[in-house]
């Protein structure tokens, strides 16, 4: 990480600087395995183009998925994608897509902790992903919706028969999007956000 | 829990604000020097860690340094609370809503 000149590190454009008012942040996690279209998400409804961040993993590398590229056997690179919106001159939010391996969660401290909650995106040729997800989401209290992101090719289910497949509780949302468009990925947003109320107006939320 | 020197790190999130304070001094790195150009602005450390190109663990050390120095200002955050704020729920709503 030696920087031979501060001119070519590439910083944010202009349109990208938050405002000096900008107070505070919160953070939305986008979870589902690989090419189910976190980062299509992110982008579509992100005022700034899709950022990563990575992390290096050294050890435990092993099973790790191919997309994840490696440097060495032992030291394995797990990239996250996200995105911002600003939701008023003072605060700000921020959309992560991250893995749906629980391994990987660590990396970034806090990261579903401090979250107001979950999008699980899934991928409906390959749904067997999403139980681990769930599960580890409801273990860990974060309040969380699914979204379908309809795939062309992808086949289709009534959502009672996909809710019944992942076994999700009844007040949990579950609703179809696609991810390349900005307004269904909002509409997902507020799925989650409307649900996140409900549960702050019953007091349920842990 | 601001330390540099017995290996604390700040209690940073990837969402924490950073604001530089201070101009880069003459004693800065050139790590130092980058990220406190970069944030004359606020951004989040995400944000600085994906423009740096630096993980996100080496952005907290990176910052935890700064911090202690007095050279950037960090701001916290607003977490899942187990009682949520609904005003935050419902500004979060409208900001989507403009979408």
């Amino acid at each position: 990480m030696d920087f031979k000149s501060s001119d070519t590190i590439p910083g944010p454009r202009t349109e990208d600087h938050l405002p000096h008012t900008a107070q505070a942040a919160v953070k939305i996690v986008i979870v589902g395995g690989f090419g189910v279209g976190k980062t299509t998400m992110v982008g579509s409804v992100s005022e700034i183009k899709p950022l990563t961040t990575e992390e290096t993993m050294t050890q435990a590398g092993i099973g790790v998925d191919d997309n994840y590229g490696s440097d060495t056997k032992t030291a394995t690179t797990v990239a996250m994608d996200f995105g911002r919106i600003s939701i008023t001159d003072q605060l700000v939010l921020y959309l992560f897509g991250t893995p749906g391996q629980e391994r990987f969660w660590f990396l970034w401290n806090g990261l579903f902790e401090g979250a107001l909650g979950a999008v699980v995106l899934i991928d409906t040729r390959r749904l067997e992903v999403s139980f681990d997800v769930i599960g580890r989401l409801e273990e860990r209290g974060v309040p969380f919706v699914v979204a379908v992101n309809s795939f062309p090719d992808a086949p289709r289910y009534p959502m009672a028969d996909l809710r019944a497949a992942l076994d999700l509780p009844e007040e949990i949302p579950i609703v179809e999007c696609d991810a390349r468009r900005r307004a269904s990925s909002r509409d997902t947003l507020m799925t989650l956000m409307r649900f996140l109320h409900s549960l702050a107006m019953t007091g349920a939320l842990t | 829990m601001i330390s540099g020197e017995d290996g604390a790190r700040a209690d940073l999130d990837l969402v924490t604000l950073i604001v530089a304070c201070a101009d880069p001094p003459l004693s800065a790195t050139p790590e130092q020097t980058a990220l406190l150009r970069l944030c004359t602005a606020p951004l989040s450390v995400a944000e600085l860690s994906a423009y740096l190109n630096l993980p996100y663990s080496v952005m907290t050390v990176l910052l935890t340094e700064l911090l202690a120095a007095d050279l950037v200002q960090a701001r916290a955050p607003i977490a899942r609370q187990s009682i949520a704020d609904r005003t935050l729920l419902e500004a979060v709503m409208h900001g989507l809503q403009k979408l």
